[in-house]
């Protein structure tokens, strides 16, 4: 294997929802010169107020170790996988793109949307609102197409396929 | 963890207790005897709380740096956790050093910091500061109190996180409000976290596939550093038993002298950037390295592409992330180094129960050549000190009295590295990772509280020293007899090295021409001021230094432009090492990659 090659991860961390907790996560990659491409983060288990965050980042071999070694070191944090590697999984990202324009600009849009499943949210005479979701790719592709004025995007999640859950309370160490 | 004390104390009506006494009865059951800090307004009902009870000494420091300084010699000379109190603001802000320090040295360090009441955080009330936000990257973890409930919790927790796993040093800011309102007590095993546990037994499997490999080497080598000494006396033991079991050659980082005998015969003294010629020359030539709580440090590797070309590599630490960071690795062991030597000397004992000498005779001969060289020698002639001579004196002089030693950053550091040597672990304190120019004095207090008997002596540059010497009023308050043993040549010394080296011998700013007169300094604190300015001076001036009861500043007036050898350049790799210059006629120009280097 090349170890020099960079290769795009997915990591997912389950994190004690605290204050600071993201701050710590980000901070790790910024004290260390690590590439952040994405991030999300929310809540996923009130009862056990746990947050998870969806971290995309692009590294060498030596360099995701680490990253994955060093996000399991920090307090707050239960599990950290990697998708990527650990086995087939979804990703999905969400956006809202603004399209102004004249009429015929914007019927144009609603054709492209039309056919691209993006849903319309909001409509203005001279403006509309798409919400469109799927794989990164099928989302630059809307994008560029449509050519908008604003978009908003809301980074990647992602989730193991089948069997493979990631459950922070019963999986801990001990 | 520290010895219990919880038995000791009274009992308390946890009802009635205002947090200031939540956090004083948890620093009780964690056994806490010794603080270092500096009061401040939001600390006040702490100090308060302390005024009024007789179990924890509190020692006043000159500066909050040096607090943790104290606390890091405090904890690396006993094995427990040091503790810090400070004010808000400017309080915190000044520990940042220290605490950065111990976290690049693993020291087990909780630091509580004063905060504004809770009510006024983000209005930049007077002496606030981000505290939290501040100390995230130079602690292990840190904690913002805004709840009563949670203050007992944090706090054991907090001596749990400093003291388990990689040792590092955890902040807990303290706001004043909650400080003086009530707080409920929990006790110290009570909710415990669950995301937090790090490993401490290694992979048995991996142990086997390690040893099964030590045991087929032909050119092995043991590569130990301050993850055994933090370990403990028993990791040490069994390092000791393990390398002699093994009859294997051993090399120590700077953080680690200690870990193994230095008078043994199968070490070949400190390894790295100042190391001895046979200890670089076996590493870059063994054909399997066995490291155990080292880190692969850019100080001992040199040039990564020139690190030990043909060696497999068995690395065994307690954090995962120091593992496969600066060089890849064969076989990985996560684990505490006492359990994992524990089952590899078993493993030994069963894969090799015959020392098959004849196997590595080869490899010891070619040490033995390389030991030959006497890479650390240095020629005393003349009347002017020689430091190195300075140095081996004064190992001579106290050898038998199992000293202390604390050291600053500088020449003078690789200098006591070199040519004092310590038979047993924790008697050596430096400042390896951050390289901290001041932290040696303000640690030799911390050492010499935990010992007050002990010969505690601070081997120190005159740079340094006077980056925290407002810390002889700090050793003359408590009566602290440590000795300074100051090598002073009149120059900032490494930094003058590698501008001759490096910067066509422009010397900016690296000398000082009006430093004190340290013998009326030392006077002027009350304490005692000797000089040396010849080789004749020198063993008087050591002889009455240690027989002086309090704290003596022995000023050591040394040959001003000496250089440290042996050397491994910045970007070189260990078989370019440079030996002094009468061997290879005047060090020579470096090319400009390695000027880049630090």
């Amino acid at each position: 294997m090349n170890m020099e090659e960079e290769k795009r991860h997915t990591i997912v961390v389950l994190v004690d929802n605290e204050a600071g907790v993201l701050a710590r996560v980000i901070g790790l990659f910024s004290g260390r010169g690590y590439n952040i491409d994405s991030l999300t983060v929310a809540e996923v288990d009130p009862v056990h107020k746990l947050s998870r965050i969806n971290i995309v980042t692009t590294g060498t071999e030596l360099v995701i170790e680490q990253i994955k070694a060093l996000l399991s070191k920090l307090v707050p944090v239960h599990r950290v996988q990697d998708l990527t590697i650990e086995g087939p999984h979804v990703e999905r990202e969400l956006a809202l793109v603004k399209v102004n324009g004249d009429r015929e600009r914007l019927v144009q849009a609603l054709r492209i949307a039309d056919f691209m499943h993006a849903r319309l949210v909001d409509s203005t005479p001279g403006s509309l609102v798409f919400e469109v979701t799927g794989s990164s790719d099928e989302l630059d592709a809307f994008i560029a197409l449509v050519e908008p004025v604003e978009v908003s995007r809301a980074g990647i999640v992602a989730i193991g396929r089948g069997d493979m859950i990631l459950d922070g309370v019963s999986q801990d160490r001990e | 963890m520290t010895a219990q004390q919880t038995t000791a104390q009274p009992p308390v009506d946890v009802r009635s207790m205002t947090g200031a006494q939540v956090v004083l009865r948890a620093l009780l059951d964690q056994g806490v005897e010794v603080i270092f800090g500096y009061p401040g307004g939001a600390v006040l009902p702490l100090y308060d709380a302390l005024f009024q009870q007789n179990t924890i000494q509190h020692v006043l420091v000159r500066h909050e740096q040096a607090a943790v300084h104290a606390a890091e010699g405090y904890a690396r000379s006993t094995g427990k956790t040091g503790v810090v109190l400070v004010t808000s603001g400017p309080g915190a802000t000044n520990t940042v050093t220290g605490l950065t320090d111990a976290l690049m040295d693993s020291v087990p360090v909780v630091c509580l910091t004063g905060q504004v009441p809770t009510h006024m955080i983000g209005n930049d009330a007077f002496q606030e500061a981000d505290t939290v936000g501040i100390t995230r990257p130079c602690t292990k973890h840190n904690y913002l109190v805004k709840k009563a409930e949670d203050l007992a919790r944090i706090v054991h927790e907090a001596f749990h996180v400093a003291s388990s796993g990689r040792p590092g040093p955890v902040v807990v800011d303290l706001p004043k409000n909650i400080l003086m309102g009530e707080a409920p007590y929990i006790e110290k095993e009570a909710g415990r976290r669950r995301s937090y546990s790090p490993r401490r037994e290694p992979d048995p499997g991996r142990i086997e596939e390690a040893v099964r490999l030590l045991a087929r080497a032909e050119r092995p080598i043991f590569y130990v550093g301050g993850g055994v000494v933090n370990s403990g006396p028993l990791a040490c033991a069994l390092l000791t038993e393990l390398v002699r079991a093994t009859g294997y050659p051993i090399t120590l980082t700077l953080m680690g002298l200690g870990a193994y005998p230095a008078a043994d015969p199968q070490y070949l003294g400190m390894l790295g950037m100042h190391g001895t010629y046979e200890a670089n020359m076996a590493m870059h030539g063994c054909d399997v390295m066995v490291c155990i709580g080292a880190r692969f440090d850019d100080r001992v590797t040199g040039r990564l592409d020139g690190f030990s070309p043909g060696s497999r590599k068995i690395h065994i630490d307690i954090d995962p992330s120091s593992i496969n960071k600066n060089v890849p690795v064969d076989i990985a062991i996560v684990g505490d180094a006492e359990r994992s030597l524990e089952a590899m000397l078993e493993a030994w004992k069963r894969v090799a129960p015959t020392v098959d000498r004849a196997r590595v005779a080869p490899w010891w001969a070619q040490i033995e050549r390389w030991r030959a060289v006497d890479s650390l020698r240095f020629r005393q002639h003349g009347e002017a000190i020689k430091p190195q001579h300075a140095i081996k004196r004064l190992y001579e002089m106290t050898r038998d009295r199992d000293p202390y030693i604390t050291t600053d950053v500088g020449q003078h550091q690789m200098w006591a590295a070199q040519h004092f040597h310590f038979e047993k672990p924790r008697r050596w304190l430096t400042s390896g990772g951050l390289g901290t120019m001041g932290y040696g004095f303000p640690a030799a207090l911390g050492v010499q509280m935990a010992h007050p008997e002990a010969l505690v002596i601070n081997i120190s540059g005159d740079a340094s020293w006077v980056m925290n010497m407002q810390e002889m009023s700090t050793a003359m308050q408590y009566r602290l007899p440590v000795k300074i043993f100051l090598i002073n040549n009149g120059y900032m010394g490494m930094v003058r090295q590698w501008q001759d080296f490096f910067h066509g011998s422009r010397r900016a700013e690296s000398y000082m021409d009006s430093m004190p007169d340290f013998v009326k300094l030392a006077e002027a604190f009350g304490a005692r001021g000797l000089r040396a300015t010849t080789v004749a001076e020198l063993d008087r001036v050591i002889a009455e230094m240690l027989a002086t009861d309090g704290s003596v500043l022995a000023d050591i007036r040394v040959e001003k432009v000496e250089n440290v050898y042996p050397m491994i350049p910045g970007g070189a790799a260990h078989n370019e090492i440079k030996l002094s210059p009468e061997d290879d006629g005047g060090h020579e120009p470096i090319a400009e990659d390695g000027m880049v280097l630090v």
